[in-house]
């Protein structure tokens, strides 16, 4: 029937491919999770993050993974910039449900637009020495490139629930998810505190961008594919769970992985949402989290 | 009226006026009925491809059986939609405004990974559809497709305004404006979101419907083009979503402005001024253009 060392495989596969998709679902697991708000331009970001490591990588021979990192505080401004401009238009009007879903759709797709006008829309990839490796482990065949990405991504969510539950800021952002006006009453502006939590969100999407381009060549579009995944596994691990987000994410990765390998590949997109909906028909708060 | 309009068709010897002329009144149909559920009811669909395509793709299967007369293939391709949009509202009208829309995009993915592999319609390598020479009232089918498209916006906006003048509009703008408190006067929300939901996109998928004769080739990735949906939503945000008016103005301005701009400037640059126009739109005219003109006339 099935040959266990190729389910096992799939297996493998599908667990650094979810630990992978959580590096992207991060940001949403902040922006939208904590805050609130449906940033569903964030997968965008991520492929600029991509595009902006191929930049790097392949001008100036950084490493992808360092790029990403040199990336992030310039993305954090354009987080700081964009919750800016989302706070003065729509929560201060209270109008936070149609137009700001639209407003950042609208942010989406001329992102990606700049994208293909910029950068053009062939895919492109990444050079590095682990890209191309694999790791044989107990008869398992590890790509080097989803280990590192994997490895980054874990890093990035384990270190930022850290910065989270032992910093005042991160304790600040965890105070303002959970009720604003007792922040304030603390002395503490929730506006700026918001405006810091985005930051992150978007400063995780450059750092996502270059796991991206690792794993796969990457061309304009491509973030489409990812805004059902991201929004999946958030939902489904629960709105402020990181730990949530992370067991969702591979969870996903391991069923797209074995439909892909066992079916055919182009259901995978369809895999997430397939999914996400019945779990909010029937529980409205995912596997961890707070209630929706 | 019609035997007028006739005529000036006959005198039209440019086909390209027919081929921006059913983008236009396509659009008015798109954004009159993403207004439905849109802007009257608040709940904002992202997922107008899929509907838009099933109506195309089912118009496919069904010309490549049967080959009936246009009329049927739009009726046929509209109650495809409708139904989708049934079955879509039962699983998703439940949840809360943002889930709703993740839920649309989420519709928009799954249908184009159906029919990517339902071999029948072509599959991922498109299907081609021969476009009679001539409509079957004389002038080109190019004209025909023009003038069913024409009806039909004039079918769509004459519906919305009906229904937003009636208790049924009614009903919808309160779930708009404070759903819990609907629910407790009594407004039937379920189902008053699924007759919206129904209804918007039954007149998307009939919108969809001739697109394969339009364009002769069809293959999912330009059905389920995300730009499809961007426009159908900039439509209305940018003219006004409360009234029935909005859409339209958005549409015809939107559209004009794309035609002209794919044709002078290129084609990528377009949809990034549809994007830069509806954000523009979104944060500093919410109500659109229908509502600068009602401000101005009240101060």
């Amino acid at each position: 029937m099935f040959d266990p060392t190729a389910v096992l495989n799939a297996v493998a596969a599908g667990v650094l491919l979810g630990g992978f998709y959580a590096a992207i679902a991060l940001g949403i697991a902040v922006a939208f999770g904590m805050l609130d708000i449906p940033n569903l331009a964030h997968p965008a970001f991520v492929v600029v993050g991509a595009f902006a490591t191929w930049v790097l990588n392949t001008q100036f021979g950084i490493d992808p993974v360092i790029a990403g990192i040199i990336l992030t505080p310039l993305f954090f401004g354009l987080g700081l910039g964009l919750y800016r401009l989302y706070e003065v238009c729509f929560e201060r009007r209270g109008e936070a449900a149609l137009q700001g879903l639209a407003f950042f759709f609208g942010i989406l797709f001329i992102t990606e637009v700049i994208l293909v006008l910029t950068a053009g829309a062939d895919y492109r990839s990444v050079d590095a020495p682990y890209i191309g490796a694999s790791l044989n482990i107990f008869g398992l065949l590890l790509p080097g490139r989803m280990l590192v990405a994997c490895a980054v991504s874990l890093l990035m969510i384990f270190g930022l629930q850290y910065y989270l539950g032992h910093s005042f800021i991160g304790r600040a952002i965890q105070a303002v998810s959970q009720d604003r006006l007792a922040l304030r009453l603390m002395g503490v502006s929730p506006v700026k505190i918001k405006a810091l939590a985005f930051g992150i969100a978007i400063a995780t999407a450059s750092v996502a961008g270059s796991l991206l381009i690792i794993v796969e060549p990457v061309e304009p579009s491509i973030g489409r594919d990812f805004i059902g995944r991201a929004f999946a596994a958030v939902v489904l691990g629960g709105m402020g769970s990181f730990n949530g987000m992370l067991l969702a994410s591979i969870f996903l990765g391991i069923t797209e992985s074995i439909v892909s390998d066992m079916w055919n590949p182009s259901w995978a997109p369809a895999i997430a949402f397939g999914v996400l909906l019945p779990t909010l028909a029937l529980r409205g708060g995912g596997l961890l989290g707070r209630k929706l | 009226m019609v035997a007028l309009l006739w005529a000036a068709g006959r005198l039209v010897t440019n086909e390209y006026v027919f081929f921006v002329g059913y983008a236009v009144l396509q659009y008015i149909v798109l954004a009159t009925a993403w207004n439905i559920l849109g802007g009257y009811t608040g709940y904002v669909n992202f997922g107008t491809a899929a509907f838009f395509a099933i109506g195309a793709y089912v118009s496919v299967a069904v010309n490549k059986l049967y080959h009936p007369p246009l009329p049927w293939l739009i009726v046929i391709g509209g109650t495809a939609s409708a139904l989708v949009g049934l079955a879509m509202g039962y699983l998703t009208l439940k949840l809360r405004g943002v889930f709703f829309s993740i839920s649309t995009l989420a519709l928009a993915i799954v249908a184009q990974a159906v029919i990517t592999n339902w071999s029948f319609v072509g599959g991922s390598s498109g299907a081609y559809v021969i476009r009679p020479r001539f409509g079957p009232f004389g002038g080109s089918y190019i004209e025909y497709l023009c003038y069913t498209m024409l009806i039909m916006a004039a079918g769509a906006v004459v519906l919305a305004r009906g229904i937003e003048r009636s208790k049924t509009g009614y009903g919808l703008a309160a779930i708009r404006d404070d759903e819990g408190a609907a629910e407790a006067y009594g407004v039937p929300t379920l189902r008053l979101k699924l007759l919206a939901t129904v209804i918007s996109g039954g007149l998307m998928g009939m919108a969809g419907a001739p697109l394969p004769f339009y364009v002769a080739y069809l293959d999912p990735p330009s059905a389920f083009n995300l730009s499809v949906a961007v426009n159908t939503i900039a439509m209305p945000l940018v003219g006004g979503t409360a009234t029935w008016f909005g859409p339209v103005i958005g549409a015809v301005l939107l559209s004009t402005v794309q035609q002209a701009a794919m044709v002078t400037i290129s084609s990528a640059v377009n949809l990034l001024i549809v994007g830069l126009v509806m954000v523009g739109f979104i944060t500093l005219a919410p109500n659109g253009i229908v509502g600068i003109l009602r401000r101005r006339r009240a101060g």
